[in-house]
């Protein structure tokens, strides 16, 4: 069970210096005072890519309570707190107000191979490494067979570490914290090394951790299908706050939304959107279903455009290429409204249900022409958006291909 | 049903706070730590252990050539390779508690960083690796006192040796307070750091090593005190009167060390717990 109760945690930003002294000495003026250091009341919050002042909350009040057995998913953006979070938890530093209450024994996997001593063994650094996280000598000796076995390094264990692979050193850490039985485990991104095998299996161990045993699991990861997987609850945090705290299918999805909307400044105006003929204006991309682009969603297109010379029968072709530069489809239509009317300003509203593109970053070039057979104005690739995955049954990794059509079966038993 | 307890982490704590049970859940940590340093010092090197009496050898060989030979430093009448052995071995022993535990917090800002443990287990770990370290280091100079003692040189062991625990505890101390001092300081001004690495080269002249504290009394006369302030002073002389038969050794001097060390070690507990809690964020 854990307790989190109006945590807040600031940082410093900048070098510490021969200036942070003067700081310090302020500081400690001011607590003998007994009154707060106005220097700490202007405070902003955390926002990674805007100018500000020297301090920054990291974590500005976060109130939430994790119930025996629950598996809780930590999600946001880079910066957004997790890791701070979790350091709180596993009191590698301390908040600076607020507090939280703990029960039973806490594991964190902040990073595995903590304390691996290259020099020493595979089999000494089990026992190192145990210790640090808490383990006693005797609960590690009974589980070392255990440990070496999940590991999958046995020929290896007598080596020193520093002639393991990296993959090698994950797998044997994680090991060695997999078997820790603590009553809460937090773990923050230690799933994104290892090949596909040892993912499977350390989420399968995970799982059983908190299944079997009935104990909490805190897990940070951008991995939203790990996340999907493993846990039952997902708290999204955004600069240091709480956004939101519910159902993981939720969460998943102000967060990607979240990432989207990141991804429309991305817009690349600098590129040629206007001639002597064309005004191309107010571009927008969008789901056709969903709040954000995935494989099924469709993709919306919707803008307008200036026809500044009065040009009949305009066509417009859109052109969509991966990041590979593979042009992915290269089509386009007539407008029949302008085959007889002179127009001047039009909107477009451009709808592709069924493309299907597969997870991964496209761009988007939007060319116009006259019947097909002059060109008038051919932009660059302008836009970058992202299609998000999505499962497929049970499995939740992004699958290789450029496109994930539907597919259906039908079948007819024969014996 | 195992007994669940209820933890609380916030900001402020107690001004001085010694969780000496936690401390001991931890013991087996401290042992792998002492043999993690231990063992992994000689780790691919031919000669392995033996640099551990290789290096007093060596310093005691120079020192005896430069101040003995060329100095002409008087030594009491001891022999000099004795009298230069015996303050190496002790010098030695405290200048690596206060160097190594003075870095605890940057060298293993990585491990601390990851995980928690007590962090008062890693400076005592240095100081029980360093207790090894000196145990070796002392059988060689009991090996050479043997030798002069039974080639009829003038030493005379007395009763007095049975001080030695009290005189490592002393340096233990007196190492581990001093270097939990200026470990706290170094997380955030490294200052400290270069000034710890010339500053006990330079503290060890201060300390009757090279030189009797009779001599420094005779030459220093008014300012004698100077010399025996020093708390190490009292240590190396009560070392030298046990074991070699000469040297200035009095109680009270020794007492003096002994409060000086207890009081050093407090104060560096204070520091190192209100550094402890937040060190990540400015190491």
């Amino acid at each position: 069970m854990i307790e989190i109760k109006d945590i807040s945690k600031i940082y410093k930003l900048g070098l510490i210096s021969s200036k942070t002294i003067q700081d310090d000495i302020k500081n400690i003026f001011y607590s003998i005072l007994g009154k707060k250091n106005p220097d700490l009341e202007i405070i902003e919050t955390n926002t990674r890519d805007e100018k500000g002042g020297d301090y920054v909350w990291a974590l500005k009040d976060i109130n939430f309570k994790v119930k025996k057995g629950e598996v809780v998913g930590i999600i946001g953006k880079n910066g957004a707190g997790k890791s701070t979070l979790l350091k709180l938890l596993s009191k590698v530093t301390k908040p600076t107000s607020g507090y939280i209450k703990t029960k039973g024994k806490l594991a964190s996997l902040l990073e595995v191979g903590t304390g691996f001593h290259n020099e020493l063994s595979g089999r000494e650094n089990i026992f190192l490494n145990g210790a640090i996280l808490g383990m006693s000598k005797s609960e590690i000796n009974s589980k070392l067979d255990e440990i070496i076995e999940f590991s999958g390094c046995k020929r290896y264990i007598d080596t020193p570490v520093k002639r393991y692979s990296s993959g090698m050193h994950v797998r044997l850490a994680f090991a060695v914290a997999a078997h820790l039985d603590p009553d809460v485990l937090i773990v923050d991104e230690v799933l994104a090394v290892g090949d596909a095998e040892f993912q499977r299996k350390a989420i399968g161990k995970m799982k059983e951790v908190s299944a079997g045993g009935g104990r909490t699991v805190l897990f940070v990861s951008h991995n939203m299908a790990s996340i999907k997987n493993l846990c039952n609850r997902a708290i999204l945090l955004e600069n240091g706050m709480v956004s939101f705290d519910g159902t993981v299918d939720k969460a998943i999805e102000l967060y990607k939304s979240q990432n989207n909307k990141d991804l429309k400044k991305d817009f690349n105006f600098s590129s040629k959107l206007v001639n002597e003929y064309i005004k191309l204006d107010n571009f927008k991309l969008s789901p056709i279903k969903g709040n954000y682009i995935s494989i099924s969603s469709g993709i919306g297109f919707n803008f307008l455009f200036q026809n500044l010379q009065k040009v009949l029968n305009i066509d417009i072709t859109y052109e969509i290429s991966n990041m590979e530069d593979l042009v992915i489809f290269h089509t386009g239509h007539v407008l029949e409204e302008t085959a007889k009317k002179k127009t001047e300003a039009l909107q477009v509203k451009a709808q592709i249900p069924h493309l299907n593109l597969n997870a991964g970053v496209y761009k988007l070039k939007v060319i116009f022409g006259q019947n097909q057979s002059k060109l008038l104005l051919s932009t660059d690739y302008f836009l970058e958006f992202e299609v998000q995955n999505e499962a497929l049954g049970s499995n939740s990794k992004v699958l290789p291909g450029v496109i994930r059509p539907e597919i259906k079966n039908s079948i007819k038993i024969i014996s | 049903m195992k007994e669940i307890k209820e933890e609380i982490i916030k900001p402020s704590s107690f001004l001085f706070e010694l969780n000496l049970k936690e401390i001991w859940k931890y013991k087996d940590l401290l042992f792998l730590f002492v043999r993690r340093d231990f063992v992994s010092v000689y780790k691919q090197t031919i000669l392995g252990p033996l640099w551990f009496i290789i290096q007093p050898i060596f310093t005691t060989l120079v020192f005896t050539v430069v101040f003995g030979q060329l100095a002409s430093i008087p030594t009491d009448g001891l022999p000099q390779v004795l009298f230069y052995m015996c303050g190496i071995t002790c010098w030695n022993y405290f200048a690596e508690c206060v160097t190594k535990t003075s870095n605890t917090f940057v060298t293993n800002s990585a491990i601390f960083g990851k995980v928690y443990f007590p962090r008062l287990i890693l400076p005592l770990s240095v100081i029980l690796t360093n207790l090894l370290k000196f145990g070796i280091q002392f059988l060689l100079f009991l090996a050479i006192l043997f030798y002069y003692k039974y080639s009829g040189s003038n030493i005379s062991p007395n009763i007095y040796i049975f001080t030695l625990p009290l005189l490592l505890f002393i340096m233990a101390t007196l190492g581990l307070g001093s270097g939990l001092i200026i470990s706290s300081l170094t997380t955030k001004y490294r200052d400290f750091q270069f000034l710890i690495s010339f500053g006990i080269q330079l503290f060890m002249y201060a300390t009757p090593i090279v030189y009797p504290l009779s001599l420094a009394k005779e030459k220093l006369g008014a300012y004698s005190w100077i010399a025996t302030a020093n708390p190490m002073t009292s240590i190396i002389e009560t070392m030298k009167f046990a074991f070699l038969g000469e040297g200035v050794f009095s109680w009270n001097n020794l007492a003096y060390s002994l409060i000086f060390s207890l009081v050093l070690l407090f104060l560096g507990v204070i520091v190192f717990n209100r550094v402890e809690k937040t060190f990540m964020d400015t190491v």
